[in-house]
């Protein structure tokens, strides 16, 4: 049987506008999160509600429940794109918190480390968004480039994204030998790709015409927002955590910061891929400028495993054990007696001490078994602290309350990705469905950080 | 716009709003690195305007609001608004003390766009009501909740049943 349609050309058109429901779950949507737009056609007429929180995970008060160090594994969950930047951010608090100033080798490791994360975090977002508008090219190119960085961040974490590998007070432990000749080729590697990727998007007819002029939001707007990192850099702000409160040794660096003017998602593109420029300039002068991490200790001494120390000094055999190096399991390579102080506060309240130290004399041991147990561990002074660090996508703050016990009384992540996320529905108003994915992918939100 | 350099008014920021202010200022001090002003919470929304507006001050960006729970101190919540200056680059704290099991102070959603979400978070997390919120409602957790999860009170361990997917608007 045909199927007749009757056209009657009196009737008018439906002009209603309805209600969209995007997400919280959908193929476009890197992340979990729920868009309510009211459209009008194919235009964006208001949006009616943002709803996030479905990947909250508790994040604040599980920091309440253990010691000071046993906040960074759920720090690595944050932003795992860029998790070393966040463990950087949290040590900061704490240790203005006690008031130290960690080794200036340590603060190089973790400049050089948070700069790699940087890259990985810019290059995940470009590749993402860029995928989500059809290019598929540079997203296998990026993940490619990516994997070159993680290879280093593999080396010194043992881990790809859930790293841990900053310590209230120093880093866990020195970076391995031979690795500051491999970063150098990587990031020169890495560049090569960011300069390929950038032939085939930033002249790209079809990609200049879904990201121009598309997103785009008002200086003022994105101040009153919260707005920063990439995003508010792009609307022609220079703000940037690393130069308006320089942190670690960001003042011995030089850097440029980029800027945009419109705020549009085309220079958010633009300011992002420069970053990455930038941040390899960085990487290069922090290795040129490292202080050298062995220190004047006498090991001429036989080395020894871990369980022939513990033998020994459970015998009284214990004149010789100062001068003797201990042979550990590689995970715990790089905290020997000769690399530690350089990487580590030298405070036995904060800083495990050397392994040599752990295994061969009852201080070393007890002092190791105070920073371990359960309610011991770090003390800082009652009192507050708020410290901030450039991550991936603007201002990543940690505010610390402490009573003087062993636990933290209240731990806040201020996540970049919060503001922004309150800013969206600005952002979307007005412009065309098929715009949200393009706005929604600069943005970069990780429903990690934002929903904690 | 750059990012002015260290902004030689910070030391004297604390002094003018003391002077500004007088007996709504309850405390202000500077631990290294962090100005701080503890303030009444009943002259909240005035005094962050002020400071927002003062020339010399413009702190345009409200970096971070969040709650504490000092239980069992009395008073026992405290809400921290982290300010930020994009002109001048200066930053102060401002901490307010809030008394009583159900807390309240009024919203600053007037002179911040971004207080909107941050207030909403406080609240879902803490309960502390921001009087004039145009649309308190929780915002990391669903509506079924019962409770303040980062309450010291609301236990780590305590389970509630799993809901049907939010249904609101739709």
């Amino acid at each position: 049987m045909a199927l007749t349609v009757e056209k009657n050309p009196e009737a008018e058109l439906d002009t209603n506008s309805y209600l969209l429901n995007i997400g919280p779950s959908h193929p476009a949507m890197h992340g979990v999160i729920r868009i309510i737009a009211r459209l009008d056609g194919e235009r964006i007429e208001k949006v009616e509600d943002i709803e996030i929180g479905y990947l909250h995970r508790a994040f604040e008060k599980s920091c309440e429940q253990a010691g000071w160090n046993n906040a960074f594994p759920y720090t690595d969950r944050l932003n795992y794109v860029s998790p070393l930047i966040n463990n950087c951010g949290y040590a900061m608090a704490v240790e203005k918190l006690l008031g130290l100033t960690v080794p200036e080798r340590c603060e190089y490791i973790r400049v050089i480390l948070s700069e790699i994360s940087r890259i990985t975090d810019h290059l995940t977002c470009i590749a993402a968004s860029a995928m989500e508008l059809g290019a598929f090219t540079p997203f296998i190119y990026f993940m490619k480039a990516r994997e070159y960085l993680y290879e280093l961040v593999e080396e010194v974490t043992g881990a790809r994204l859930t790293v841990s590998y900053v310590r209230v007070g120093g880093v866990k432990a020195d970076l391995p030998d031979g690795f500051l000749d491999k970063v150098n080729p990587a990031v020169d590697r890495v560049l090569d790709v960011v300069e390929e990727v950038g032939q085939l998007l930033t002249r790209n007819r079809i990609f200049i015409d879904r990201m121009k002029d598309v997103g785009a939001i008002s200086r003022e707007a994105a101040i009153s927002y919260g707005f920063t990192g990439p995003l508010l850099r792009a609307c022609g702000v220079g703000f940037d955590v690393r130069r308006s409160t320089p942190y670690h040794v960001y003042d011995k660096l030089d850097f440029d910061i980029p800027v945009g003017e419109t705020g549009d998602n085309y220079d958010r593109y633009l300011v992002r891929m420069e970053e990455m420029r930038q941040s390899a300039r960085i990487i290069r002068q922090a290795i040129e400028q490292i202080p050298s991490g062995a220190i004047a200790v006498t090991l001429d001494g036989q080395p020894m495993t871990g369980a022939e120390m513990v033998l020994a000094a459970e015998k009284g055999m214990t004149a010789d054990l100062p001068f003797r190096m201990a042979v550990v399991d590689p995970t715990l390579g790089g905290t020997e007696k000769a690399r530690k102080d350089a990487i580590k506060v030298h405070q036995p309240g904060v800083s495990l001490p050397a392994k040599e130290d752990t295994y061969g004399n009852i201080e070393g041991l007890m002092n190791h078994f105070m920073l371990i147990m359960d309610r011991e561990g770090i003390k800082p002074p009652a009192g507050e602290a708020y410290a901030a660090v450039e991550g991936g996508n603007g201002e990543l703050g940690f505010y610390v309350v402490s009573d003087g016990s062993g636990r933290p009384m209240r731990v806040r992540c201020r996540p970049p990705c919060f503001p922004l996320m309150a800013g969206l529905g600005e952002m979307l108003e007005g412009g065309l469905m098929a715009d949200v994915i393009a706005t929604f992918g600069t943005i970069n939100m990780i429903a990690g950080e934002l929903d904690r | 716009m750059s990012v002015a350099s260290k902004s030689k008014t910070e030391g004297t920021i604390l002094k003018r709003l003391a002077e500004q202010f007088g007996e709504a200022v309850v405390q202000t001090y500077d631990v290294p690195g962090d100005l701080v002003a503890i303030v009444k919470p009943e002259h909240i929304v005035e005094i962050i305007g002020w400071l927002r507006d003062e020339p010399g001050l413009e702190f345009d960006m409200l970096m971070d609001l969040c709650g504490v729970d000092y239980l069992p101190r009395r008073p026992r919540f405290e809400v921290v608004y982290n300010l930020y200056s994009v002109k001048l680059n200066h930053r102060l704290r401002v901490r307010v003390q809030l008394d009583g099991d159900n807390p309240e102070v009024a919203t600053i959603t007037s002179l911040y766009k971004v207080a909107d979400w941050f207030e909403r978070e406080v609240w879902d997390m803490f309960g502390i009501k921001f009087i004039g919120h145009p649309d308190l409602r929780r915002i990391l957790m669903y509506d079924q909740f019962e409770g303040h999860p980062l309450r010291r009170d609301y236990p780590y361990n305590k389970r509630q049943p799993i809901v049907a997917a939010r249904t609101r608007h739709l």
